[in-house]
């Protein structure tokens, strides 16, 4: 995208989420303004009243997809942005809903809701990525302002976003944290998660929970055979695997392996 | 000046380290921080660690307390002097934006920090043969060849290296069949050899530099006796003789060649998490990536490299895709480098049998046991 007069114009747009990654994008503090000067922000209900019209040269999506509505709504929104980008742990991985996946969906509602019979859902809590195309993904739960500022960034200035894609260890080591999983024997998803945190849970001597979901090249099951051999039991490894990025394939692998 | 050899008591040690900093050198060594012996900033010598050891095996790593007074037998810690000398992220290129027209501006000096008017000046108290071995390697990668690393080059040149040879080898240590130690051959200022049958410790110190001469001459110790050299020797030598692991690295390019479909790179890619960790640990390791940055308006921006990987999937990415699209060809491109092409390019192994990869890796992948396997010799890891 090269930079003109035309400011490129941005819709904000949330699914299944707890907004916690629009937040974030809220919370860029003294770049927003720098944001809202070089972008045309037409669609952002969570800052503003002032609901704008597509087509958008950017879509950020927000939250994953749960209801027959949703469905439709992705659709119409691909349709209307010329690159679409999937925001955070829902959106590019189902988010911690995707649990109810491996359940009855249905006796959920029964049991919550007063008249089951008024909500209508789908069977699956999915990411963006499995209804339509997508363009970019910024990872993480919720995602890191870093990214969203770089991204917009590259995207004007007409080059390719920096985007990590390799494991989390790399950005541990070049930070110089002590490995938790090595020195100490904790079940730190790291070696099998993308970067992209900055490793702030290592730093805190805090093991990595997969927030940002499986790199690249993520091999979970042999890192699941690493935290058997720490002595992990098989439900907890099964929880280990199963938070917010649970339907991520890598991750959905090494805890469908799990006997329990 | 290998004949000049000096005998240093704690008090001795802890001038040492004074007369460095009063030299103007940023002194750093190895100390306890949480469960590993880290380095960082050393102000005086209780700040070392005293009775502590390291325990290794494949994919751990834990420090065990020890009965003697012994301040140097962890064997090599997570950290190398690639952390310092080939830092993790660099900008070394800012430029601007002024009415369209493209500017580079002046950075820092080479080496410099950010925001620095100067490269640092380290000393090094405790770093392991390994460790030295590791340098000269780096060396002739960043300043031996056509085009010097000018970055490397000024941390480099200022760097006053103190080696401690090893009395003390962990279980994932190679370095003797690496001839790369437990003693330090040469390229340090000052050697120490620790000797522990004394409380507290006293040391065996020899110069291999005209300043490291005129360090140990400004603390004032006395040289030392034939009988304290021999023993030393001999501690250094023991550190050698119970080293289990072994890779015979001569043999390497011609294993390479032969086992380049050998079963055994399918069934350790398996095992393989692609982490990176390997890479990371490695104090040869250098590999970069360079990335670019660019403010909001497009006004500034710079070019900086950070710390890369051989085993992501973008480290080969060129136009249409990634030359090495499976793990399996990373780990054999990396092992083969470590081991066989770096001899090639360069006349030693790029492997210096420190055994970080070994110990560092989180699924237990030990580089011996590889190539043991791919040599199809007995002798090879840990003879089993």
């Amino acid at each position: 995208m090269k930079p003109d007069k035309h400011r490129p114009t941005v819709g904000i747009f949330k699914f299944a989420s707890c907004d916690g990654c629009q937040l974030t994008l809220l919370d860029c503090e003294d770049d927003l303004l720098a944001v809202a000067g070089a972008v045309d922000i037409r669609y952002f209900p969570e800052a503003s009243r002032n609901i704008g019209k597509g087509p958008f040269d950017i879509a950020f999506v927000e939250g994953s997809i749960t209801t027959h509505h949703d469905a439709d709504r992705i659709q119409q929104i691909r349709r209307q942005a010329r690159i679409l980008i999937a925001l955070g742990a829902c959106a590019t991985a189902g988010g911690i809903q995707a649990l109810r996946n491996w359940h009855d969906s249905g006796e959920y509602v029964r049991q919550v809701y007063a008249k089951p019979d008024y909500i209508s859902t789908l069977k699956t809590s999915t990411p963006v990525a499995e209804h339509v195309p997508i363009d970019y993904e910024l990872r993480g739960c919720p995602v890191q302002k870093t990214h969203f500022l770089e991204i917009v960034c590259a995207l004007l200035t007409g080059r390719r976003p920096q985007l990590p894609s390799a494991s989390l260890c790399i950005e541990c080591k070049r930070k110089g944290n002590t490995c938790l999983l090595v020195a100490s024997s904790e079940p730190c998803l790291g070696p099998a998660t993308q970067a992209g945190c900055g490793a702030i849970c290592p730093a805190m001597g805090r093991a990595c929970y997969g927030c940002f979901g499986p790199h690249e090249n993520a091999n979970a099951p042999a890192l699941a055979k690493r935290f058997r051999e720490d002595g992990m039991s098989e439900p907890d490894l099964q929880r280990a695997f199963r938070t917010y990025n649970a339907w991520a394939w890598q991750f959905r692998k090494a805890s469908e392996e799990v006997e329990t | 000046m290998r004949d000049k050899a000096w005998r240093l008591g704690p008090e001795h040690f802890g001038r040492l380290i004074s007369v460095l900093a009063e030299q103007g050198y940023e002194v750093l060594g190895p100390q306890v921080d949480g469960p590993a012996v880290r380095w960082g900033p050393l102000t005086g010598p209780d700040e070392l660690p005293q009775g502590i050891g390291a325990e290794t095996s494949p994919g751990h790593y834990r420090l065990k307390q020890r009965s003697g007074p012994e301040r140097f037998a962890w064997g090599p810690s997570p950290d190398s002097l690639k952390r310092w000398l080939h830092v993790p992220e660099e900008c070394f290129v800012h430029a601007a934006q002024d009415n369209g027209a493209f500017h580079i501006l002046p950075g820092e000096q080479p080496g410099a920090p950010p925001g620095g008017a100067a490269p640092p000046k380290f000393a090094f108290i405790g770093m392991r043969p390994c460790d030295l071995a590791a340098l000269v390697r780096l060396d002739a990668v960043f300043l031996k060849g056509p085009y010097v690393e000018e970055h490397y080059s000024a941390r480099r040149r200022e760097a006053f290296l103190v080696v401690v040879n090893c009395t003390a080898s962990l279980d994932t240590c190679f370095c003797a069949s690496m001839e790369c130690g437990p003693g330090a051959r040469t390229g340090y200022d000052v050697a120490l050899t620790e000797h522990t049958a004394e409380e507290p410790a006293a040391y065996l110190a020899e110069a291999g530099s005209a300043r490291g001469v005129a360090l140990i001459e400004a603390i004032t110790a006395p040289r030392a006796e034939p009988g304290f050299i021999a023993e030393c020797r001999e501690a250094c030598k023991q550190a050698a003789a119970v080293q289990r692991r072994r890779v015979d690295w001569r043999t390497a390019p011609a294993v390479m060649l032969r086992s380049f479909e050998h079963p055994r790179w399918e069934q350790t890619a398996r095992r393989c998490l692609a982490c990176g960790n390997c890479t990371l640990t490695c104090p040869t390791c250098f590999c970069v990536n360079t990335i670019e940055h660019t403010a909001i308006d497009g006004s500034t921006g710079g070019r900086s490299r950070v710390w890369d990987s051989c085993f992501t999937q973008n480290f080969t990415y060129i136009h249409g895709g990634s030359v090495r699209t499976s793990v399996k060809s990373r780990y054999r491109q990396w092992l083969g480098h470590k081991l066989a092409w770096w001899q090639q390019q360069f006349g030693t192994a790029g492997c210096t049998g420190c055994g970080r990869c070994i110990a560092w890796c989180p699924a237990g992948i030990d580089i011996s046991e590889e190539f043991a396997a791919l040599a199809g010799t007995a002798q090879g890891g840990t003879g089993a």
